[in-house]
């Protein structure tokens, strides 16, 4: 019985495979934008677990030098007879490598947290100048150093004993000690012995993984809006599947079949159709990440100078989830169905077409879940706190601008067809408005998908503009130089006053401000300040205030954090509190900074030297080559302003490539949507078409009325996602950005790439139209004639 | 063999309680052809499908070979529906997806008693062999009848159930595909209750019941 009830069902899918092509397709593709973004967040977050395994990073307090990266054996020496517990440490890149020298006898991580097969003992640490490092890495290394693959070593990372690293750098110096847990009391102050050095906690070294949490998240909520598109089109082909099979379930279970067995089969038959799409998205998913995983790559180093793997792992994590929700989205839509199965009358007749045109009662809930929705979302644009909520108020906004769409376009279409004179178009107008139900959840697939691409792609275009605006002001000057020590910024500052150029001597120093890790910037307060700094609130006279050090200048992520205003005071130090006189806008930088004077800089970091410097020239080239003459910086050291500006935005457009990506395979999805919704709706639409047929229009005008049908709803759905994706906008650059980022950016308004979205949407939907009307133009008229038979 | 005593049903509407069957008793022996007659909403339709087990009377029994098919649970009647009852609609119902020879072979399967040369010699018989491989899609409203027909009776049902067979068929076709059902019924010695508004099809059966505001008149 099972095996003969089981042919019957499937073989609804045999006859009809646009069918289960929109079933398993919708199921595919959903999965697979989902699975692919986790997969793509699987393997950053494993890459930042084998980075704090191998680099111990946030473990153990380190004591670093005060200033420069580097720390004279001797200290370490120092420091060891003393009776510190330290554990030397040096960090170096060789070429894009970042290489770790350690100790592997006093390092509290053993030799970088790595395992070795007992069996390859020619590999084993202490063997000379090895490293060891992933096969990626080992890659990138080329023929610089000899590397012993190991997948334990984080990517981009390599390995080796400190000697090793040493020699291959030419360095003989260190980088950090790794201070031991436990340490021996009565050992010697650190300012007495080392006073060179400062103690870093353990808990002040930003955790890589909390840090990129916002990014991921953005990542997620894509992954997430995707996989709600494809579910719209699997609940529809469910949806118009089980009306279809009323009547074949009915005979089946007129002719013996108990309903609990007919229940537990179609639930069987159903979820092992779904598992053979989602397992399909998963493939789709994995090709997708391994496509995209590059550029997230790029962005984390770019934006957090997190390292992540180019090679995609095939992690459980992922394809498994991916899979789960997949079939618990199909177990969701399957339920209700499955719920009228069960309590439908055996004797109900099938009636798919009126399932397709029941929207009169569908309308009327959708209005009241819509209006609830939207006015959630308002509540939570007031009392949203927290990045949690405000993407709790996004699904509101949403889901209901997506459930008020169908009931607007009704109305829409109403006053349209109000106003139609010729009798062909108040048919058209008309029978539009009938087939809404069942093109309105494709509809609103699209209407997602479109108000997506006009929010993000607001909020990328706001972002490059404020980001230029603030690098115009930022990048001022035309050259900026790095020094490594005091002598060459006392030498470098000497030279450029004595050729009369106006320099600008940048100190900075870490701090804890209102008890998180922060920056203090000593600036020279000039007329380069004053005339491109813009502020986002501040007194009159700020800079004169900083200037006299009676106040400082906190930037946007501090003054948000700390809850601060223009007037509010900050602690600094012990000694010093200063009040507020501006807050400046500070993109691309997660931490909290102060920017005072460089007297009130020197008062609270007297040994601090001027690390950084910008210089106004009219010929910076000229001015290159003569500092590289005259006071023997090296070539690299120094940066003009074009090149700083050209990395800044490589590194911007890189963090948008993957949402620009991801912004395409949206509006993709919506499109085959709308494809599967008008060829599954297509056979039903037949004995609405023989009529009209019949009394003169021919089928290639009726398929061309199909098209224009398509493309006319395509603009209404246009229409409604333009304010729908500005306020998408809005909450992005106003909300979701200061709760992710700490800060707020202005929002402008790009009409030409809205209506270059929409020609993109409309073109994209009448492609989707083509085939169904070029099948109805091609319908025999037999077919046609067909509705009109008695005997059918 | 089937045995319906003081059944009674009614339905609840907007006014109240509607009673479509009031009391209604009948009995039918093996081999024997009834016809249930009366006017549209007299309850004839709702007494067949109590019979088959598809509604549940309000009260009142029905036996088939002794057993209460209303004390079933929905397993049993469902198996009552496989092994021993058949159905025929005025609809035909059958299952679009699946071709002429599975339709005929489907509540034979269902039941696990498929007996090929049988299900060939119904085919046959009903003049449906050259159809097998099609869909039913492709067969005119006669043919889909007779492939209802040798559905129901490839089973070896030991009563059928017919709810106005040729109601859908013009009356030449109605009258032949009546003939080959009764036939066939003969053949197999299997109980007959057909629900009609035809007289001509009432005439052609052993007896006629006729019902009326929910009794037997």
């Amino acid at each position: 019985m099972i095996r003969t009830c089981l042919i019957a069902l499937l073989s609804h899918w045999r006859r009809n495979p646009v069918q289960l092509f929109a079933y398993l397709a919708g199921l595919a593709i959903a999965t697979a934008l989902w699975s692919g973004v986790q997969a793509i967040n699987s393997e950053a977050r494993a890459s930042y677990d084998a980075a704090a395994a191998t680099l111990g990073e946030g473990r153990f307090d380190r004591l670093i030098p005060k200033q420069g990266n580097a720390i004279a054996q001797d200290t370490y020496v120092t420091l060891r007879r003393a009776g510190w517990l330290v554990s030397p440490a040096l960090d170096v890149r060789l070429g894009d490598v970042r290489v770790i020298g350690v100790e592997p006898v006093t390092s509290p991580t053993g030799f970088a947290g790595l395992t070795f097969a007992e069996e390859t003992p020619a590999l084993m640490p202490g063997e000379p100048d090895l490293l060891f490092a992933n096969a990626e890495t080992a890659a990138a290394l080329g023929d610089r150093a000899r590397v012993s693959v190991n997948e334990n070593v984080a990517p981009g990372v390599a390995v080796g004993d400190i000697g090793t690293v040493q020699r291959l750098s030419g360095r003989d110096d260190l980088s950090t000690l790794v201070l031991l847990p436990e340490q021996p009391i009565g050992r010697p102050d650190l300012e007495t012995i080392a006073p060179g050095l400062r103690l870093q906690p353990s808990q002040q070294v930003a955790d890589v993984a909390q840090l990129t949490d916002s990014f991921h998240l953005n990542l997620t909520a894509f992954g997430l809006l995707s996989f709600a598109v494809g579910l719209f089109i699997v609940h529809a082909t469910i949806g118009l599947a089980f009306e279809q099979r009323r009547g074949m379930i009915r005979t089946i279970r007129a002719l013996g079949v108990p309903l609990r067995t007919l229940v537990t089969l179609i639930t069987v038959e159903m979820l092992g159709l779904a598992a053979i799409g989602a397992a399909l998205g998963i493939v789709m998913g994995y090709v997708i990440a391994a496509l995209l995983l590059p550029d997230v790559a790029a962005t984390l180093r770019g934006l957090y100078g997190a390292e992540v793997s180019g090679t995609l792992g095939f992690r459980a994590e992922w394809w498994l989830s991916g899979f789960l929700l997949a079939m618990l989205g199909t177990a969701i839509a399957l339920a209700g169905r499955i719920w009228q199965i069960a309590r439908m009358p055996l004797l109900a007749s099938a009636r798919p077409r009126a399932w397709v045109m029941s929207g009169a009662t569908r309308f009327g809930v959708q209005s009241v879940a819509a209006l609830g929705l939207l006015s959630t979302a308002v509540l939570l644009v007031v009392f949203a706190d927290g990045l949690i909520p405000v993407f709790a108020l996004l699904g509101c906004l949403l889901i209901g601008g997506a459930l008020a769409l169908p009931v607007l376009a009704s109305y829409a279409l109403r006053l349209i067809e109000a106003r139609a004179s010729q009798p062909i178009w108040q048919w058209f107008w008309a029978d539009t408005r009938q087939q809404l139900p069942g093109l309105s959840l494709a509809l609103m697939a699209l209407l997602l998908a479109v108000s997506a691409n006009v929010g993000v792609s607001t909020m990328v275009s706001s972002f490059r503009l404020t980001f230029v605006g603030f690098l115009d002001q930022r990048l001022a000057p035309e050259l900026f130089a790095r020094v490594d020590n005091a002598e060459q910024s006392v030498q470098l500052e000497a030279y450029l006053i004595a050729q009369g150029i106006e320099t600008l001597p940048l100190r900075s120093a870490s701090a804890k401000i209102e008890g998180r890790p922060a920056q203090v910037f000593g600036v020279r307060v000039g007329p380069t300040y004053r005339n491109n700094w813009a502020f986002l609130a501040e007194e009159s006279d700020a800079w004169d205030r900083v200037e006299r050090g009676e106040a400082l200048i906190a930037n946007e992520q501090l003054a948000r954090r700390s809850d601060l205003r223009v007037g509010d005071s900050i602690e600094i130090s012990p000694d010093l509190t200063l009040p507020i006189a501006a807050v400046v806008g500070d993109y691309g930088n997660p931490e909290g900074q102060v920017v005072v004077s460089e007297e009130v800089f020197a008062t609270l970091y007297p040994d601090n030297y001027a690390a950084q410097f910008a210089m106004r020239t009219g010929d910076a080239p000229a001015l290159r080559a003569k500092i590289v003459e005259q006071v023997g910086l090296p070539e690299n050291a120094m940066i003009n302003q074009g090149a700083i500006k050209a990395l800044s935005m490589e590194v911007f457009e890189r963090t948008f490539s993957v949402t620009a990506a991801l912004n395409v395979l949206t509006l993709g999805v919506a499109t085959f949507a709308i494809l599967m919704s008008l060829l599954t709706l297509a056979d039903l639409r037949v004995p609405q078409l023989a009529p009209v047929w019949t009394i003169g229009v021919t089928r290639a005008t009726l398929g061309r009325l199909e098209l224009c049908r398509a493309v006319g709803l395509g603009v209404l759905v246009f229409a409604c996602a333009i304010p729908l994706g500005l306020a998408l906008a809005w909450i992005l650059l106003a909300l979701v950005n200061v709760e992710a980022f700490g800060w707020q950016l202005p929002m402008f308004l790009f009409p030409l790439d809205y209506l270059q979205l929409g020609a993109y949407a409309l073109v994209a939907v009448a492609l989707a139209a083509a085939w169904p009307a070029w099948r109805l133009i091609r319908t025999p008229p037999a077919a046609l004639l067909k509705v009109f038979a008695h005997e059918r | 063999m089937l045995t319906i005593k003081s059944v009674e049903k009614s339905y609840l509407h907007e006014d109240g309680r509607i009673p479509v069957l009031q009391g209604v008793s009948l009995a039918l022996d093996q081999g024997q052809t009834l016809a249930l007659t009366g006017e549209s909403g007299s309850g004839k339709s709702t007494l067949l499908h109590i019979t088959a087990g598809l509604e549940a009377p309000d009260a009142g029994s029905v036996h088939v070979f002794g057993k209460d098919i209303t004390a079933m649970d929905d397993s049993g009647r469902a198996a009552m529906r496989r092994r021993d009852i058949a159905l025929v609609f005025q609809q035909f119902n059958l299952i679009p997806s699946l071709t002429v020879g599975a339709n005929i072979s489907f509540q034979a399967a269902l039941a696990g008693k498929v007996d090929t040369a049988h299900v060939t010699a119904l085919a046959e018989a009903l003049g449906l062999s050259d159809q097998l491989s099609k869909y039913p899609e492709a067969l005119s409203g006669g043919q889909q009848q007779r492939v209802a027909i040798a559905r129901a009776l490839a089973a070896g049902p030991k009563l059928l159930l017919a709810d106005e067979p040729t109601g859908n068929l013009d009356e030449k076709t109605g009258a032949t595909v009546l003939e080959q059902m009764l036939e066939l019924v003969q053949q197999s010695g299997t109980a007959l209750m057909v629900v009609t508004h035809s007289p001509k099809v009432a005439a052609r059966m052993d007896r006629t019941l006729e019902l009326s505001g929910g009794k037997v008149v």
